[in-house]
């Protein structure tokens, strides 16, 4: 069999501009899929970026939070009655919020404000410059080094500016894992201060993040704290919350669906039309081997070996020139946000096989209906 | 006497059906024998391919039967015959249906990688019958590159070389010049044509009549001759 498989590669391979006219088609299909996905992929990681720069196991938040930028501040007494469940082994209070920032020429910079709790400051970012103590000195902030830090002024160490009326001066620079969605910079101080310098409602607490005693215990924290009226969430579920939230009720998800099926379309339309065009070329000289002696389910091994060797090579040019274009605009490009997933190569690989199967298709039943007396008949 | 190759009896086939019912082959009896050349002659549109289809394991009867080898060919099931036509027929197409995507060699080799053999002992046996028909130092050139003549020894190499008992020829000399014609002919029946093998040639090309051994003659469908000198004097 593999004698009438390497028959079929030569024929496919051998015919220079078909093969590469499939190669092109898959491969730009494959390539849009991945970059459509990718980037969706990139832009819900950053929208889930407080969580996990935070890192805390168990958020308890208002049932109608959908995002960790849309808080419903939480009453006093919740934090208390979440302390006293029996599976926790501290909870602490998080605020976040938005405010404006006057900087040293005037201008105003809108801002994302997270205020740790003061006894623990939990969810504290990796300093790469000044001392995390220094967070406790008077109008003291820690400013994110990411993509939006240049919006600051490109801050220093001592660095000051305005918060609503309030001084604030920056006391140390810190990295994140993953920078926020809304390009805006970041600024890290406590609890206390956040709630001092920025107007709030009358409760002030955005989320409660708790550390369990043991994973088991999660299922009852979660189910003490649904009693109270709130909700437990681990971090991976509030991610997916998040996630579900951009797909179905933001119109992204409908977009990006949108160019996918666009994609795909395109891809199945140059892949299947070529390796039709390439059987219609070759359809005597199918008939040809069936008169000679190829059985019928040979012939169709050996069309399903094209279509599938060639959407598979189409397939690995196509990720292959996603990841070099993903990782040189990452570089380059200021704000560029994708991500390659497991789920963007496997949607891609599952839609290469729909369009190796209907090239397949259209390819056997051509072949499977010439018969051999035509070739005889001329 | 030789061995009996071919038995075809009383062989029916029509095209079509109701009005449009259109008789290529009608009542159609003749028998092959090994270390013959048969040609079957006569005009375009008077039988003689479907004939050759039909007992060739390519096209089915309406009715009637063909034994090759003791085998009653129409019996078989869809793989047995597809078997039968690799392993006992070989095939030399009025176009000759070389593919132009493969080396001279692979053309040669197709029959014998179609029987799963290794595919560099396969080339290695289609060198052997490329030089027999005299083409070893084009082996490596695809079919596009050679002359008609030596396209037609190509298909002669690939239809031997799995060694076939009954070898097929449609029109062999449709796209040769005369004296190509009688070459290639004159080749098949000195190198091709043993005791053990029976080759069976539709031709309407009175130049190479002089190679046969045994001529039929078609009108409508029907054998009308089936003699040797008579047609010869044609």
């Amino acid at each position: 069999m593999i004698g009438i498989l390497k028959l079929g590669y030569k024929l496919l391979v051998n015919d220079k501009a078909k093969f590469a006219a499939l190669l092109v088609g898959t491969a730009f299909a494959v390539f849009l899929i991945v970059q459509m996905t990718s980037i969706f992929a990139g832009i819900l990681e950053k929208s889930s970026s407080t969580v996990i720069n935070i890192g805390a196991k168990i958020w308890v938040m208002d049932p109608g939070v959908t995002t960790p930028a849309s808080s419903i501040p939480l009453p006093g007494y919740v934090l208390d009655e979440v302390r006293s469940v029996n599976g926790v082994k501290y909870a602490v209070p998080l605020y976040s919020g938005a405010s404006l920032v006057k900087l040293r020429d005037g201008t105003y910079q809108a801002v994302t404000v997270i205020g740790l709790d003061d006894a623990s400051l939990f969810g504290r970012p990796e300093l790469v410059e000044g001392q995390i103590d220094d967070i406790y000195g008077e109008n003291a902030f820690i400013v994110v080094h990411d993509q939006e830090f240049p919006k600051l002024e490109n801050p220093k160490i001592g660095t000051t500016f305005e918060l609503n009326d309030h001084r604030g001066i920056i006391v140390g620079i810190a990295k994140v894992t993953i920078s926020g969605l809304f390009g805006i910079p970041t600024l890290y101080t406590t609890y206390n201060r956040a709630i001092q310098y920025i107007p709030n409602l009358r409760y002030t607490i955005s989320y409660i993040l708790v550390e369990p005693k043991s994973k088991e215990a999660t299922a009852q924290i979660k189910e003490e704290v649904k009693r109270m009226g709130y909700e437990a969430l681990t971090a991976d579920e509030f991610i997916g919350k998040i996630v579900k939230f951009y797909i179905y009720q933001t119109g992204l998800g409908t977009n990006i669906l949108i160019m996918t099926v666009i994609s795909f379309i395109v891809g199945l339309s140059i892949s299947a039309q070529t390796f039709y065009t390439f059987i219609l070329e070759n359809l005597e000289k199918f008939g040809a081997l069936k008169a000679i002696g190829i059985k019928a389910r040979e012939l169709i091994y050996v069309i399903l070996f094209q279509t599938t060797f060639a959407s598979l090579t189409g397939y690995g040019l196509g990720i292959g020139l996603s990841s070099l274009l993903i990782a040189v605009a990452t570089l380059r490009v200021p704000n560029y946000t994708a991500k390659i997933t497991y789920f963007n190569l496997g949607l891609a690989f599952i839609m290469v096989l729909i369009i190796a199967g209907i090239s397949s298709y259209i390819g056997i039943r051509k072949v499977i209906k010439i018969e051999p007396f035509d070739i005889f008949r001329g | 006497m030789a061995d009996l190759a071919v038995r075809a009896s009383e062989l029916v086939k029509w095209f079509g059906e109701g009005e449009a019912r259109t008789y290529a082959v009608r009542e159609a009896s003749f028998e092959a024998y090994f270390g013959e050349m048969l040609y079957i002659v006569g005009p375009s549109g008077s039988g003689k391919t479907t004939l050759l289809s039909m007992i060739s394991g390519i096209l089915k009867p309406n009715s009637g039967t063909v034994r090759v080898e003791d085998k009653e060919i129409w019996r078989l099931k869809e793989d047995e015959i597809a078997n039968f036509r690799l392993n006992t027929v070989g095939f030399v197409f009025q176009d000759f249906h070389l593919f132009p995507r493969l080396t001279t060699a692979e053309n040669v080799a197709i029959p014998l990688i179609l029987k799963r053999r290794n595919w560099n002992e396969s080339i290695q046996e289609a060198m052997q019958y490329l030089e027999i028909v005299g083409l070893k130092g084009r082996a490596h050139l695809p079919p596009v590159k050679l002359s008609t003549g030596e396209q037609q020894r190509v298909a002669i190499a690939r239809a031997v070389v799995s060694q076939p008992d009954l070898l097929i020829f449609d029109e062999p000399t449709a796209s040769l010049d005369g004296d190509t014609g009688r070459r290639i002919l004159d080749f098949v029946k000195k190198n091709i044509l043993s005791e053990n093998r029976c080759i069976i040639i539709v031709t309407h090309d009175s130049r190479i009549f002089e190679y046969s051994d045994r001529m039929m003659r078609m009108e409508d469908g029907k054998i009308t001759e089936a003699s040797k000198g008579d047609l010869h004097e044609e």
